[in-house]
């Protein structure tokens, strides 16, 4: 009697997974604020931002070429650091995949190049690595850079894209926080230029040292900026916050910030910036 | 949930008993009383003598475990609070000052929780908005232009994790202070004296020593909180307080803590004078030591403590 009511399938549904199939991995990206799909290189033309405004993610590389000029920069090794400090169960297993995964060391690549002529030292985190998160290597990598820049009396840039610190590592990775102000303290000392840029995410501990410590405090639009996660604090104080929380918009008006730079004006930012703050144009008094 | 210690709370309790019987009734119990705290020698032994983080995390939090003012009141000869941080608030989950210890003035700055739930509320459960760092910054940097060492006592679940928090720059508070803390050329002792919650922690405790209570913790998330990001079960948070690797003992092996101050048995809060006392004796053998170095050597050393850890 049941297969009286069964009726003959007219058309074959796909299955999501076969759909896939279809489109080579990476050809085309979907915006996931407008939801448009268009070709990844036509994206990667304008610097990963979609027409709808909304600013991609960025690989590590990708940030340096795109605020370098080509052929001036030289990455730096990452310092020696210990890799598992509390012998955390099924660490070394998730940095070693996200190492294949990504092609990265750590979630950090820093350099020192010119950005229209102007020498500059940065450090890039990548969000791809443990999210971004800061641990020993990540913290050694930004102390490094930076005494790098401080003896070679050059202005340092840091772009934020970071969940915090790093679980697995415990209170050492708290303790990176300490040890990147404190050598961002002797670079500002030695009257030298920080400009701290911040993207998609910058929260926790990252936050709440380093990113906002520079001189200039900057971020893409549409930035995730804070110091407690949203789920925290709508717990904490029982009530929904709006959609725009946090956000690099959101802390521009709250007087947190210097500016929200798109990512089409950034290189000309930082130009204008380094020429302001270069040798022979600062004097108050003679 | 029962106490991890009961077995000796209710041994305790029993001899008291038993001793009270002994006065009251002029019955001679000599004998049982030697038996029963022969055996509360050994149970103590065995349950304080080997505890586990879980432990201690529950003893950091003990209610009635000492604060700063506590500690402020029987360690010094004299204290005068100084409130506020300029801009229009005054956090009272920070309190600071000025203060005399053995002839020697200090600015003490720490965390304060309150000790019931009215004070609790005023005091925020001890989690400090911006206006906290900012005041301490403040009194930080008064401690330097008359050149006096500075104590902070570090006692929080963490900063405030709130709206208003986010919206006056928490995040920028916190950091400024590691900033600023990094290059004063005065002494900075810090000392973890219940729970050292993550930023909020840190937020006052950059310093050339860094003491720690015997079961004091110091962590960069709370264990719950680590369960339930790490393995998505809050419940597992007795396993994360092991991994995390947040008691004074762990922490001085990481070499991210320079010293232990012991505690009483059974906790700080049972005798809290005695622990003072520890506390005091530490203390002032520490201020020796760094008030013998110059500005400079401060810096280099300070330096060098923070750039070793993790490599």
């Amino acid at each position: 009697m049941q297969a009286f009511f069964r009726k003959p399938k007219k058309f074959v549904t796909l299955t999501s997974k076969e759909q896939r199939v279809d489109v080579p991995v990476g050809l085309m990206t979907k915006c996931p604020k407008c939801k448009l799909i268009q070709y990844t290189k036509q994206l990667e033309a304008n610097l990963k931002v979609c027409v709808c405004g909304y600013h991609h993610p960025l690989t590590a590389t990708e940030r340096f070429e795109q605020v370098f000029d080509a052929g001036t920069i030289t990455y730096f090794d990452l310092p020696a650091v210990k890799a598992d400090p509390l012998d955390f169960q099924d660490y070394p297993e998730k940095l070693k995949g996200d190492q294949v995964r990504t092609g990265l060391k750590e979630a950090i690549v820093c350099g020192v190049g010119q950005v229209n002529g102007y020498p500059l030292v940065a450090c890039v985190m990548d969000a791809r690595f443990r999210m971004g998160s800061m641990g020993a290597a990540v913290g050694a990598a930004i102390a490094e850079a930076i005494r790098y820049a401080t003896k070679e009396r050059l202005p340092v840039t840091i772009f934020s894209a970071s969940g915090g610190a790093r679980m697995q590592e415990g209170m050492v990775s708290l303790m990176q926080m300490a040890k990147s102000s404190l050598f961002l303290k002797q670079h500002s000392d030695a009257g030298l230029l920080y400009v701290s840029c911040m993207t998609h995410p910058t929260t926790g501990g990252v936050s709440a040292s380093f990113a906002m410590l520079g001189d200039f405090n900057i971020a893409e639009p549409g930035a995730l900026i804070g110091f407690a996660g949203r789920r925290i604090i709508e717990q904490t104080i029982r009530e929904k916050l709006p959609e725009d929380f946090q956000t690099s918009e959101f802390l521009l008006q709250a007087g947190q910030l210097d500016d929200v730079v798109s990512r089409h004006d950034l290189k000309t930012y930082y130009t204008r910036i380094l020429m302001m703050h270069s040798e022979g144009t600062n004097h108050a008094t003679i | 949930m029962q106490p991890f210690d009961q077995p000796v709370i209710a041994l305790r309790e029993k001899i008291l008993e038993l001793h009270d019987m002994a006065e009251t009734q002029g019955l001679d119990f000599k004998e049982e009383l030697n038996l029963l705290e022969e055996r509360l020698r050994r149970l103590e032994l065995d349950i304080y003598g080997n505890m586990k983080a879980w432990n201690r995390v529950q003893l950091a939090r003990h209610p009635e475990r000492p604060t700063t003012l506590d500690y402020v009141r029987l360690i010094c000869d004299d204290f005068i609070e100084l409130h506020g941080d300029r801009h229009g608030y005054d956090d009272a989950a920070i309190v600071g000052g000025i203060a005399m210890l053995n002839g020697q003035a200090v600015t003490i700055i720490g965390h304060q929780r309150g000790k019931d739930t009215k004070e609790n509320i005023r005091r925020n459960f001890g989690m400090p908005h911006p206006e906290g760092y900012r005041k301490a910054l403040r009194l930080m940097q008064q401690a330097v232009k008359f050149n006096r060492p500075i104590i902070t006592f570090i006692d929080t679940k963490g900063a405030y994790p709130g709206r208003a928090a986010e919206e006056r720059g928490q995040s920028e508070a916190i950091a400024k202070n590691l900033f600023e803390m990094a290059g004063m050329p005065v002494p900075i002792i810090s000392i973890v004296i219940g729970e050292g919650g993550s930023g909020g922690a840190l937020g006052i405790g950059v310093c050339d020593q860094l003491l720690m209570l015997e079961n004091s913790t110091y962590s960069v998330i709370s264990p719950e909180g680590a369960a339930a990001l790490l393995w998505k079960d809050a419940s597992l948070a007795e396993k994360a307080a092991e991994s995390m690797q947040i008691t004074a003992p762990d922490l001085l092996r990481l070499g991210i803590a320079d010293g232990i101050i012991p505690e009483v048995i059974g906790g700080a809060h049972l005798d809290v004078s005695l622990q003072a006392d520890k506390v005091k004796s530490v203390l002032e053998q520490k201020l020796a030591q760094l008030t013998r170095l110059t500005p400079e050597q401060l810096i280099e050393k300070r330096t060098e403590k923070y750039h070793q850890i993790g490599t």
